[in-house]
């Protein structure tokens, strides 16, 4: 199959693959290649491996947790220090999660290999300062680890005063560590700012942007508005320590409680700077899977920049119990409420968007379904939470626990999944196995909410989070628990044994590697699809033609070559309702 | 990464760009005008973060100040608003250079380019200098963040602490005398390049001591002031007439440390009563009666002598000369103005890096984005002190 011309002479449906010095991931070889590279789509794959990694040690922190609370005594940690230990242990496990893991999970992994793709630019806007935000999450999370190291860190993930001010262990570090990987975090959202304002190719207006670009950018918005007072923050509470400044600690006339409204002022926004990038994701995975255009685009578009404002507005909602005036309480809880507005759009649309498509149940689109559920009860336990009077009852329960794991782990981390499976062909070249990919999804969606939704109820029975033993009634909920836990890992080690048995990571146990993916292997309509798999060093020989983004009428499944092909190049027109290209897809690749 | 943009499969440039790519158009940049607009948004977005970033500690002034009006105004007077308001003159004339070098790069007025930059850098180091002045004047003094505070009315000015000034500016005499060799090397090997750097860089370098002159010179004056009768001042250059006049007006302003030595009484209670007035100042005017009542009541006259602090009273409930009240507000003056030294300081880092390449004659009429980021920055620097200086010093 010849290449598809355009009729500006461009060849942008090229499904011809790329030499190995046109690939990014082998164009320039060593390791120094690497450690110095500037190209964005390299830096991304240090980004995951680093997060996958971060992501491994929480993981085990957190299997330990529920190993230990398998009993009602305790199982794992024993002896006089077994509740120090059980405090260190969930704080590493919630702060490396947040800060080493889900911050920077789709943002700065997907994030920067995909948003000068989508885009059509050659890099991003600032490439050093990109590599040099890469090391500085790198060195962060050193702090990090040597807090790990030297004396446990046990003030729980958000550093609570007079607590954080007084406990021996190593808030410093850990602080320091959080610093610092707050200005990777704000260096990339300038980054991405910049890059979508100012690097568009002519033709990419913003509403031809793909939508993951949209909530990128909205997550950037945040990421520049909110880290900053996070740093500043974090770096007056060193000097609480090192010096006894007198802001938050009373003991010196200081005011704890101004440290939890200075905390959550960031700390609300950073949670939608995890969520909105998974809600692109998702807006992408749904659509391309479906076969049909994203349903209310604009909508879409619009709610995430939604989001990020109105999540400036609701911090409060973490202190209701924390001795705010009433008036303060209800204005916050009211603002809570206004949040769910456009978070609801978003699920309305993708739901109207899965309605007649041609829905193919690859791998990705199994883990867009999962978030979806996951994520529709996630964010309804948080209108309990919001509401005043259950908040009292819930607040500081396992409910708690329930409600921000299903948003967390269910959706984030789930469309993180789903992402890196609909990207991992683009990224690597490499077809994976799609019936591991399907049951690593089911595992995952099985082992979650066995894990989680007995939490809720254990919660809602009074259960308080953050305890190291507990009282016998609750044994059997938090079993099933722990079993749950078990699954989930086992179905996250399936989609890691998946991913890197395509990349040939197992060969030498006989295991072949996955097929080369051809340009296009999932029907999409944006431009990342439209370089070679893996993309070439500069992405794009030209700048590429752009069209909707969400137009697949020109789209069909070649069953021959095993890759979508341009049929009939009508990039301009948008048409109606189109019939959709039949949903066959690439199948196994054994 | 030059290896990576110089490898030879890289010849995107023939066919990426119709026209030829200027060397100092980055690679993946089509347009010079795109990529200055494209650092001109960068730096826009970073200076908002800086924004954000200095917020939180004007934050944390806003509602310890709401708390307790009566020991910022009471601890502003500890600050000597000469030195601030010489810093604020000095900055203020920082920007006006900065933004005449902006106009000198967009002009390819090379020298006019090296010589703002120059004089940038030294008001940057004049500011640093005097700074050194007030930081290690108070930290003699005891006047230092909640846990380390330990001004002590009795005795204001202890003299067994060691000399902090030497300390600060350690680390710029040595940068000084690095230069100045750097400077003499230069000469000696002829190397025009680095002489041209060098030349300004030492006068920059040198400007930290005539900051630290200026200070010297007003703040003992201040210090002259308060000890008349007890000692001449041996820095006190009393010869010097800028000393006489700066005595005149110490001497005419409520200097805190004569309340506190309690051999001037009157003072105090002129500044306790008109902070009594106020009726924002509940504190003091309740602290004021308790006093009396106290006094009273107990038959013992307190309110002499060294139970009187300026602005502050000796009871557990106003006094504001302790930890616990003047600490904080020395830890949120510390805060805020170390915070600001270290933007001057990086500041002075990237100025330096504009300088060097000034004399490269980097820059020209395209090409002069990095000139005005940095200037961008360095007026963000300046306006976040216009706004410390009324906030500190001006709020007595």
């Amino acid at each position: 199959m010849s290449a598809g011309s355009l009729p500006n002479g461009s060849q942008v449906r090229d499904p011809g693959y790329p030499t190995p010095s046109e690939n990014y991931l082998t164009n320039s070889r060593g390791i120094l290649s690497w450690v110095f590279t500037l190209d964005h789509k390299r830096i991304g794959v240090m980004y995951l491996i680093g997060v996958t990694v971060a992501f491994g040690i929480a993981g085990l922190l957190a299997l330990a947790i529920r190993l230990h609370l398998f009993q009602p005594d305790g199982m794992v940690f024993q002896g006089d220090k077994a509740n120090d230990w059980y405090n260190q242990v969930f704080t590493l496990h919630g702060a490396i999660m947040v800060f080493l893991f889900i911050i920077p999970s789709v943002p700065a992994a997907l994030g920067n290999f995909l948003v000068p793709v989508m885009l059509g630019a050659k890099d991003v806007a600032f490439p050093r300062l990109n590599l040099c935000s890469f090391y500085l999450w790198v060195f962060g999370a050193l702090f990090f680890v040597s807090a790990l190291c030297a004396s446990g860190l046990d003030t729980g993930w958000t550093f609570y005063t007079p607590y954080s001010t007084t406990t021996d262990s190593s808030v410093i570090l850990a602080t320091s560590g959080a610093f610092i990987l707050g200005f990777s975090s704000i260096f990339t959202g300038l980054n991405f700012i910049v890059t979508i304002n100012t690097m568009r190719p002519p033709g990419m207006t913003w509403f031809r942007m793909p939508l993951f670009l949209w909530a990128t950018y909205a997550t950037s918005i945040i990421q520049v508005l909110a880290t900053p007072v996070l740093g500043i923050t974090l770096l007056l509470l060193i000097a609480e320590r090192t010096m006894h400044i007198g802001i938050f600690d009373p003991e010196y006339n200081g005011d704890p409680v101004t440290f939890q409204h200075f905390f959550w002022f960031y700390s609300h926004p950073a949670v939608y700077i995890m969520i909105l990038p998974a809600f692109g994701i998702i807006s992408d995975l749904i659509s391309v899977h479906s076969h049909k255009r994203i349903f209310g685009y604009r909508f879409i578009a619009y709610s995430s920049i939604a989001i990020a404002l109105l999540g400036f507005l609701v911090w409060g909602h973490h202190m209701f119990t924390a001795g705010m005036s009433s008036l303060t309480t209800i204005i916050f809880s009211a603002l809570t409420f206004t949040v769910s507005v456009p978070s609801a759009i978003k699920v309305f649309n993708w739901l109207a968007t899965m309605y007649k498509g041609s829905i193919s149940l690859t791998t990705p689109m199994c883990y867009a379904l999962s978030f979806i559920f996951l994520f529709t009860i996630g964010g309804l336990t948080g209108l309990h939470l919001g509401t005043l009077a259950t908040d009292m009852h819930l607040h500081d329960t396992y409910f708690v626990v329930a409600h921000f794991h299903y948003v967390m782990v269910g959706g984030t981390l789930v469309a993180f999944l789903g992402g890196v499976f609909h990207w991992w062909p683009k990224m690597f070249g490499k077809m994976y196995s799609e019936s591991g990919g399907r049951l690593s999804a089911l595992l995952v969606f099985a082992g979650f909410n066995l894990t989680f939704l007995p939490q809720f109820i254990l919660g809602s029975r009074g259960m308080p989070r953050r305890y190291a033993t507990y009282d016998p009634e609750f044994t059997g909920l938090h079993q099933m628990s722990t079993w749950g836990s078990m699954l989930l890992g086992i179905g996250l080690l399936v989609a890691l044994f998946v991913l890197l048995r395509s990349v040939g990571a197992f060969s030498w146990l006989g295991l072949a590697a996955g097929k080369r993916a051809p340009a296009n292997p999932w029907g999409g309509a944006t431009l990342e699809w439209h370089c070679t798999s893996p993309p070439p060093f500069y992405n794009f020989e030209r700048a590429p033609a752009v069209g909707d983004p969400y137009d697949f009428s020109d789209l069909e499944w070649d069953t021959e070559d095993e890759r979508y092909v341009t049929v009939e190049p009508k990039r301009e027109v948008i048409p109606e309702e189109q019939p959709e290209p039949a949903p066959v897809h690439a199948e196994d690749s054994k | 990464m030059s290896t990576i943009e110089a490898s030879p499969e890289v010849g995107h440039d023939e066919h990426g760009h119709d026209h030829d790519h200027p060397p100092f158009l980055a690679h993946h940049f089509d347009t010079p005008e795109q990529q200055f607009d494209s650092g001109k948004l960068g730096i826009w977005l970073f200076l908002v973060t800086e924004v954000l970033f200095f917020s939180g500690m004007f934050c944390a002034y806003a509602i310890f100040r709401a708390l307790r009006p009566e020991v910022f105004e009471g601890c502003s007077q500890f600050l000597n608003t000469k030195l601030g308001a010489i810093n604020t003159g000095v900055l203020l004339f920082s920007s006006l250079t900065m933004a005449w070098a902006v106009r000198c790069s967009q002009l390819e007025q090379h020298k006019g380019l090296v010589g703002t930059l120059a004089a940038t850098l030294s008001c940057a180091m004049i500011f640093l200098g005097v700074k050194a002045i007030e930081y290690s004047h108070k930290w003699g003094m005891g006047l230092l963040p909640a846990g380390m505070f330990f001004y002590n009315p009795d005795n204001p000015h202890p003299t067994d602490h060691p000399n902090y000034l030497l300390y600060i500016c350690l680390p710029f005499a040595v940068a000084l005398a690095g230069v100045v060799i750097w400077l003499i090397a230069s000469v000696v090997t002829m190397n025009r390049f680095h002489i041209a750097i060098a030349k300004p860089l030492t006068v920059v370098c040198f400007s930290f001591f005539i900051g630290v002159g200026l200070g010297t010179i007003l703040e003992s004056g201040e210090e002259a002031a308060d000890h008349v009768d007890v000692h001449a001042d041996p820095d006190g250059l009393a010869s010097a007439p800028i000393a006489q006049a700066a005595e005149k007006v110490a001497a005419a302003e409520a200097a805190p440390a004569i309340a506190a030595s309690g051999a001037i009484v009157p003072v105090d209670q002129d500044v306790l009563e008109r902070l009594a007035k106020d009726t924002t100042n509940s504190g003091i005017a309740s602290g004021l009666s308790a006093l009396e009542q106290q006094a009273a009541t107990a038959g013992k006259s307190t309110v002499t002598g060294d139970g009187v602090i300026l602005g502050g009273i000796t009871t557990t409930e106003v006094d504001v000369m302790t930890k616990r009240t003047a600490g904080v507000f020395f830890s949120i003056y510390y805060c805020m103005t170390g915070i600001h030294a270290i933007h001057i300081l990086a500041g002075i880092g990237v100025l330096v890096w504009l300088l060097v390449r000034a004399v490269r004659q980097d820059f020209n009429r395209q090409y002069f984005g990095p000139v005005d980021y940095v200037g961008l920055y360095w007026h963000l620097v300046d306006l976040i002190w216009i706004y410390l200086f009324p906030l500190l010093y001006l709020i007595r």
